[in-house]
C-alpha cells in the first residue's frame, strides 16, 4: 500500500480533529434551548444578612411558617433566629424558642435569667439554607428528589422524595427537616415561587429593619449585590467547602 | 453449566428484565439530567414549574392600598412606614372574597417583639422607642394609647366594644 506525503498529512489531521471534537459540540439548540440557558445564566439568586439590624421581632419566622404551610406549632421551620448574649465571663448564651417565632420578649435564656448590667454584648443571626453551590445535601440523595435548579436555588421534590434523611443528615447548616404533613424533606428555598414571579422572599417582606435581603448575584446594577460586592462579608462553615451564598455583616466569633 | 447454578442465573437475568421493563414505565420522561452536573442536576424537570406555582399568600401593601389607601397613606408617613400590613394583619390571599376579615393582632406581645427594651448594649433595639412589660402599664393594651398606623398620633376617645 502506497501513500504520499500529502495524503498522510491530510489524513493524519483529519483523523486528530475527528478524535479530538467531542460529537456533542456538533449538537445544535432549537432557538427556546438557546435563549434559555441564556436567560438562566442571568440569574444566580444570593441572600445578605446584615446581624446589626436584626432586633430579634421573629416576623419573618412567622411570615415563612405561614408563606410555605409549615404547620404552625410544630417544632420545625423553614427559617429560625438565634439570639447570642455573651456574658461579661465570656459565657455564651444562645437560644432560639419556637425558632424565634414568637420574638424575643424576655431577658431570659434557657430558664436562665441573664442581669443586664453583665451583658458584654448580644445580638441575633437569621439562619436559613445557604443554597450552596456544592450542596452535600443534593450528593447524599440517592433519589434524585433534591436538586440544584439553574438559577442556584435547591429544591425538594416531593412527589420523588422517599423520606429516607440522608439530607436532613448531610446538612452542615442544619436547615433540612422532615415535614410533618408531607412526610418528605423540606427546606428553605428562598420562596421559590415568589422570586420567580419579581416578589421578595416572605422573610424580606416582612423585615422592617432591611436584616434581610435577597440579591441576583449576576445582575451588577442589583443594590444588594452590590453591597455583598463591596462591603466585608462572611458566610457560615466556609471550612465545609459548600460555597454557601446566604453572606452576613457583622458575624461573631461564638456564632457557629 | 450445572441445572442449581443456571436455575438462579435465569432467576437473576429475569428480575434484571422485569425491573428494566418495570423502570421504562415508573421513571418519568422529564426525569434526568437538567444542567451541567450529574452530581446536582439530575432531577424531575417538570417539579421546577410545580414549586413556581405553589401558591403566594403574603400579598403585599400594594394589593392593600387598593381598597385601604387612607390606611396606607397613614402608614407610610409614619415611623411604622417599613412594617408590612400583613405581619399584624395576617397573609392577605383569599380576602376579601373568601376571607371577608384579617386577624387584627392587639396582644402586647406583638408590640413587645421591638420594642420591649431588652438593655442589650449598641444594639439595634436599644435604639427604637422601647418599654419594659415588666413596669409600664401592664393592664392595658398597647393599641389603647397609641396608634398602630401611625404611633405619633392619640387613639380618639371612644371606646372600642
Amino acid at each position: 500500500m502506497s501513500c504520499s506525503r500529502r495524503d498522510f498529512l491530510k489524513q493524519a489531521c483529519g483523523g486528530t480533529l475527528a478524535s479530538v471534537l467531542p460529537v456533542s459540540a456538533f449538537t445544535f439548540l432549537t432557538n427556546e434551548e438557546a435563549r434559555a440557558a441564556v436567560a438562566n445564566a442571568s440569574v444566580r439568586w444570593g441572600f445578605l444578612v446584615d446581624t446589626r439590624k436584626c432586633v430579634g421581632c421573629g416576623l419573618c419566622v412567622k411570615a415563612c411558617k405561614i408563606e410555605n404551610e409549615i404547620p404552625y406549632d410544630a417544632p420545625v421551620t423553614r427559617t429560625w433566629v438565634e439570639r447570642y448574649v455573651i456574658t461579661n465571663d465570656g459565657r455564651a448564651h444562645i437560644d432560639s424558642p419556637n425558632g424565634g417565632r414568637d420574638g424575643f420578649i424576655e431577658n431570659v435564656i434557657n430558664g436562665e435569667e441573664i442581669d443586664p448590667d453583665n451583658i458584654a454584648k448580644a445580638f441575633f443571626v437569621p439562619k436559613l439554607c445557604n443554597q450552596c453551590d456544592n450542596p452535600p445535601c443534593v450528593q447524599v440523595c440517592p433519589v434524585g428528589a433534591t436538586y440544584q435548579t439553574e438559577d442556584g436555588v435547591v429544591l425538594v421534590d416531593r412527589n420523588w422524595c422517599i423520606g429516607c434523611g440522608y439530607c436532613i443528615m448531610a446538612c452542615p447548616y442544619g436547615v433540612r427537616f422532615f415535614h410533618p404533613v408531607h412526610k418528605v424533606a423540606e427546606k428553605c428555598n428562598f420562596c421559590y415561587h415568589r422570586i420567580t414571579k419579581g416578589m421578595n422572599p416572605a422573610c424580606v417582606e416582612s423585615c422592617a429593619f432591611e436584616a434581610r435581603r435577597i440579591a441576583n448575584l449576576r445582575d451588577p446594577e442589583d443594590p444588594v449585590t452590590k453591597i455583598i460586592k463591596t462591603e466585608r462579608v462572611a458566610v457560615l462553615k466556609d471550612e465545609y467547602g459548600t460555597k454557601p451564598h446566604v453572606f452576613y455583616i457583622g458575624l461573631d466569633e461564638n456564632v457557629r | 453449566m450445572k441445572w442449581h447454578v443456571l436455575r438462579p442465573l435465569w432467576l437473576a437475568i429475569g428480575l434484571l428484565l422485569v425491573i428494566l421493563v418495570a423502570r421504562q414505565f415508573m421513571v418519568p420522561e422529564d426525569f434526568g439530567v437538567h444542567g451541567e452536573s450529574f452530581t446536582y442536576n439530575f432531577h424531575r424537570l417538570s417539579n421546577v414549574q410545580e414549586w413556581k406555582d405553589f401558591p403566594v399568600k403574603h400579598l403585599g401593601r400594594e394589593s392593600c392600598v387598593e381598597c385601604h389607601e387612607e390606611k396606607v397613606e397613614m402608614l407610610n408617613a409614619s415611623p411604622h412606614a417599613p412594617i408590612e400590613c400583613e405581619n399584624c394583619h395576617g397573609p392577605a390571599v383569599g380576602h376579601p372574597d373568601d376571607v371577608e376579615l384579617l386577624p387584627i393582632e392587639r396582644a402586647r406581645e406583638h408590640c413587645l417583639r421591638c420594642h420591649e427594651s431588652l438593655d442589650y448594649p449598641n444594639h439595634a433595639r436599644s435604639e427604637l422607642p422601647n418599654i419594659r412589660n415588666s413596669t409600664h402599664k401592664r393592664r392595658r393594651e398597647c393599641v389603647a394609647c397609641h396608634v398602630p398606623h401611625d404611633p405619633r398620633e392619640k387613639p380618639a376617645r371612644e371606646k372600642r366594644g
